[in-house]
């Protein structure tokens, strides 16, 4: 759905965004996941064909952005950071300006705009002004413009920004749902909205891509080969003991430990699992659970981000 | 319906579905009345041609200023909204944005200016008015209108706010309505250039006399074009910024 290749794009001097190689498959929820000023924006903003690049090679659909950025608008919605609203008017007129602008024919553009509402559950607010709505629906609203001519790819820049914990996970269903009919390209510097609703992610750090693949994939390039998460009934020395003498385990931590029941994390592959098993519990050790022990997405992300930057001249 | 029409609709709602719209078309015909009253009516006595003159000379310069403040949201209030990705990130071109927002101001200026004919009506209480003089006249005043509401499109689309927009927009119009003065002071070949660009003094005393030149229609028109154009290029600039 998406190949891009070399894509640069510098303001002025400064380099946004620098030789970004990625491709999207149809059908994919795909976040893109970086810090303030990574270069997500500007990313999007090219793909949303809203700017042009510097350099490099952009296809949407096979269609080259730069080519044909008119066939391109046709198969995207795109929502900005700031979802583009109009105050003065009401949610269903806005929506239909929106479709009409998109390409689609007057006499269907009302049933463009009911199923619009009915993907983003917007409906109740059709007839409501859009200066009046909470910011949960008005990002709402920004995503129902984004879908309203049913693209092929949708492009949201930090959809579940500014919204309460609720709307948080309002905002994921309805992504969720627009998963197979749309492919999705999805921004955020919220790390676990971005585990929980996408299939891939892409990790941009000053302008490049630094990683990539599923937060399973990026959690076991990044341990080494992975953790696992063990609890017992014993105390943690002698687990830890009996652990290390498997052969692969390598640094073992307590996590935490309580009323003689202790969950450590140990550094190795999660396919070590039965060994580990097997060696506690000949050695007298009861194994209440254990697990895959993947970085969280929290830590995964710093240590990407940190490492990228400590290995560039400031 | 094309895309020129649809962003031409939607403007123009938005100028009624707000005050600002009000606000200004009523600072405008209040204006108008008054210059109307002082320079026109209440002038002491004058021949009816006279004092259909002097109204279009008080509403090209009403129109003029109305001009700053009508077009100065057209972009620059997208821009500042964060509204215009919506419009350059939807299957139209640069030029279909730029003509449908200058249309709609234009539609918006010429309601107001329609508003105005109640005041040469009422030269007929007491005078003859020739239909003649008033369809040039109005003619030479929507023309300089289209020019202005041009140059204010070209102001909004380089500006990052309205504030900027109508400064921008009010220095273009200062300029080229002092462009006789400037003529005064050169020598040719650039005293012919300043004097053919004059908005007011060279091209628009023939409209307010009741005569129609094919030179000064072409003048307006020519300056439309070119300020549309620019507004144009500008858009196109932005996607490269």
């Amino acid at each position: 759905m998406i190949e891009v290749k070399g894509l640069t794009k510098y303001y002025g001097e400064l380099a946004a965004i620098h030789d970004l190689d990625f491709s999207i498959e149809r059908g994919e929820v795909i976040g893109f996941l970086g810090l303030n000023g990574a270069g997500k924006t500007t990313a999007l903003k090219i793909l949303g064909c809203v700017l042009l690049p510097t350099a490099g090679d952009v296809k949407v659909d096979g269609i080259d952005i730069a080519r044909d950025p008119h066939e391109v608008r046709r198969r995207i919605g795109y929502l900005p950071d700031t979802p583009p609203l109009y105050n003065d008017m009401t949610v269903g007129r806005y929506l239909k300006f929106a479709a009409e602008l998109r390409g689609v024919p007057s006499s269907e553009a009302d049933k463009a705009v009911a199923d619009a509402e009915e993907k983003t559950a917007t409906r109740e607010v059709h007839e409501q002004p859009i200066f009046s709505l909470s910011h949960g629906y008005r990002q709402r609203v920004g995503v129902a413009q984004a879908l309203v001519h049913r693209p092929k790819l949708l492009i949201l820049d930090e959809p579940t920004s500014g919204l309460d914990p609720v709307q948080i996970v309002e905002m994921r269903a309805t992504i969720r749902a627009l998963r197979g009919e749309h492919t999705v390209l999805l921004s955020s510097h919220i790390l676990s909205e971005i585990s929980q609703t996408c299939d891939r992610l892409l990790v941009i750090q000053r302008g490049e891509i630094v990683a990539q693949g599923s937060e399973q994939d990026l959690a076991t390039k990044l341990g080494g080969g992975g953790t696992i998460e063990v609890e017992v009934a014993a105390p943690s020395a002698r687990a830890i003991e009996v652990a290390r003498t498997v052969t692969g385990i390598g640094e073992c931590s307590v996590l935490h430990e309580t009323g003689g029941v202790a969950v450590l994390s140990l550094i190795g592959p999660p396919e070590l699992r039965p060994k580990v098993v097997r060696a506690l519990v000949q050695n007298g050790i009861d194994v209440l659970r254990i697990d895959r022990g993947a970085a969280r997405l929290e830590s995964i992300f710093l240590k990407l981000t940190q490492d990228k930057g400590n290995g560039r001249s400031q | 319906m094309s895309a020129v029409l649809l962003i031409a609709r939607r403007e123009l709602g938005g100028y009624f579905r707000t005050m600002t719209g009000y606000i200004i078309a009523a600072i405008m015909l209040l204006a108008d009345g008054i210059g109307f009253q002082l320079f026109g009516l209440g002038a002491g006595e004058m021949y009816s041609a006279d004092v259909v003159s002097q109204f279009f000379w008080v509403l090209f310069g009403i129109n003029a200023i109305g001009s700053i403040f009508i077009s100065m949201r057209l972009i620059a209030e997208e821009r500042t909204a964060g509204t215009l990705p919506l419009i350059v990130s939807s299957p139209i071109h640069d030029w279909e944005l730029v003509v449908g927002k200058y249309l709609s101001a234009l539609a918006f200026l010429a309601i107001v200016t329609l508003v105005t004919l109640y005041m040469p009506a009422m030269i007929l209480v007491n005078g003859k008015v020739s239909f003649g003089h008033l369809a040039a006249g109005y003619l030479g005043v929507m023309l300089a209108g289209s020019a202005a509401i041009a140059i204010g499109t070209f102001g909004s689309a380089l500006a990052r706010s309205q504030v900027l927009a109508a400064i921008f927009t009010a220095i273009m119009l200062l300029v080229l309505v002092l462009a006789h003065l400037f003529a005064r002071i050169t020598d040719r070949p650039l005293k012919d250039m300043f004097m053919a660009l004059a908005l007011y003094a060279r091209h628009f005393p023939p409209f307010q006399a009741g005569a129609i030149h094919l030179r000064d229609v072409v003048y307006y028109v020519a300056l439309t074009y070119v300020a549309l154009f620019a507004a144009v290029r500008v858009m196109e600039a932005r996607r490269w910024k």
